[in-house]
């Protein structure tokens, strides 16, 4: 059975397969922080986050059947070794055009974007987005460091590159990264002072999603709250009043309706948990005008389960959702979040599930 | 030349058997040992060539001082244990 989507977790990663069941894990033990892979092609790459030994990458050139470890992105030698930056995490990984599968971008803790043509033997960093990194300061969210967390390429642009940083806004290139250019014009950070509020170097977006049919349209889930473009980025517009809450950290949009997507919310900073301890995901399909309450299929008794931002992923067809917990709950839903069907209650801690598109 | 024991735990993602390696410090022998196994060295040493934060290396039963620039000495005789501090679950 062919497999469905990949599961990254504290403990290994793991593949969901169409009839719904999942593999023993490979990397067993090692939490694997992101991984890449498509329908039509056999290579596919896994980001491991080996703690004491530091980051890895391995690639499968045989769609996950073997693994073979290849180079992972390095930080350049600092002429003082007590100074240099060196690589914490792979957060985001996105193949660079469509139709080649060894062609890819990947973001990192503590900031910055790498580049590999040649299916990670070898990476660049990308230097003129590293020296307004070194310049602005950016300050990382939830880690130590800043940190690029997702990657939007602009279908049929490849050199148009959109990438979101916490704690740096939402960052675009349009030349394929020698120049770049802030985005996050319209964002707002109420936890900021008052003064800084609106400033877009300073912007935590959790999460950025883009509609692939119309990618003038993209989605921000954001520490503030929610927020929307729909002008490729020039502006963003914050969406209020939202129910249970504009918190949260994951964000997926339909692919050909770029008015429709979901969120998972949570109380922020205080407890990163559900809303009264009931776990729901939210939908609009009007562009954020409204949205409904989904939790068909979803725990009724008290749920400690966050949602991290890479936990929910949409399929290419808009029709399937698969949502991943803290608490190890991986949840499908075939139906655009009307209701849910729980896979597993006992997986590790999940970083992130990805559909093979 | 110095004695070097890895951590079983490192064991389980590269291949790294016990080996003698020449050196007066610590930097010289991790020269000499990456020279022929360089995945390895990313397993022990960051990007700056930095003893990784989490690791733990003791030559002749003492822990070494210098994680940045390696540049505690060893004798020929000397025995390098590479290990991992304990953290996690």
């Amino acid at each position: 059975m062919s497999t469905l989507a990949l599961i990254c977790t504290r403990k290994g990663l793991f593949q969901l397969s169409h009839d719904l069941t999942l593999s023993a894990p490979d990397f067993a033990g090692v939490p694997v922080s992101m991984a890449l892979a498509s329908a039509n092609n056999p290579t596919w790459y896994a980001a491991l986050n080996h703690g004491h030994f530091g980051v890895k990458l391995h690639r499968s050139d045989n769609a996950g059947k073997s693994w073979q470890e290849v180079a992972a992105p390095h930080y350049p030698k600092h002429e003082d070794a007590s100074q240099g930056d060196s690589l914490e995490l792979i957060w985001s990984m996105e193949f660079a055009r469509s139709d080649n599968d060894q062609i890819l971008w990947a973001g990192t803790i503590p900031g910055g974007l790498f580049y590999s043509d040649n299916g990670a033997r070898n990476w660049q960093l990308n230097q003129p987005l590293w020296q307004h990194k070194t310049r602005q300061q950016w300050f990382g969210g939830g880690f130590d460091h800043a940190g690029i967390h997702s990657i939007c390429i602009q279908p049929g642009k490849p050199d148009l590159v959109r990438v979101g940083v916490s704690c740096a806004g939402v960052w675009q290139t349009e030349d394929g990264g020698q120049n770049w250019q802030n985005k996050a014009q319209g964002m707002r950070a109420a936890f900021m002072p008052p003064d800084k509020q609106f400033d877009p170097n300073i912007q935590d977006p959790h999460r950025m999603v883009q509609c692939p049919a119309d990618p003038r349209h993209l989605w921000v889930q954001h520490h503030n709250g929610i927020f929307k473009s729909s002008d490729s980025s020039e502006s963003w517009q914050e969406i209020e009043n939202k129910q249970p809450s504009a918190f949260g950290f994951a964000v997926a949009v339909h692919p050909e309706d770029p008015l429709c997507a979901w969120f998972v919310p949570g109380i922020k900073d205080e407890c990163r948990m559900p809303v009264d301890g009931k776990l729901v995901v939210t939908r609009t399909r009007d562009g954020g005008e409204t949205f409904e309450t989904l939790d068909q299929g979803l725990p009724t008794e008290f749920s400690g389960d966050l949602i991290y931002r890479h936990g929910l992923d949409i399929n290419s067809n808009g029709e399937q959702l698969l949502m991943g917990s803290t608490t190890g709950n991986l949840w499908i839903s075939e139906n655009q979040g009307d209701s849910w069907q729980c896979l597993s209650n006992y997986l590790p801690p999940i970083y992130a599930v990805r559909f093979l598109k | 030349m110095a004695h070097i024991i890895f951590t079983e735990n490192l064991r389980r993602h590269i291949n790294c058997p016990e080996q003698h390696v020449d050196g007066r410090t610590l930097a010289e022998v991790f020269n000499n040992l990456f020279s022929s196994q360089q995945a390895l060295k990313h397993y022990i040493l960051d990007d700056q060539e930095r003893l990784r934060r989490h690791m733990l290396i003791s030559i002749d039963g003492k822990k070494i001082e210098d994680p940045v620039y390696l540049s505690d000495p060893v004798r020929p005789d000397s025995e390098i244990y590479i290990i991992q501090a304990l953290s996690g679950g």
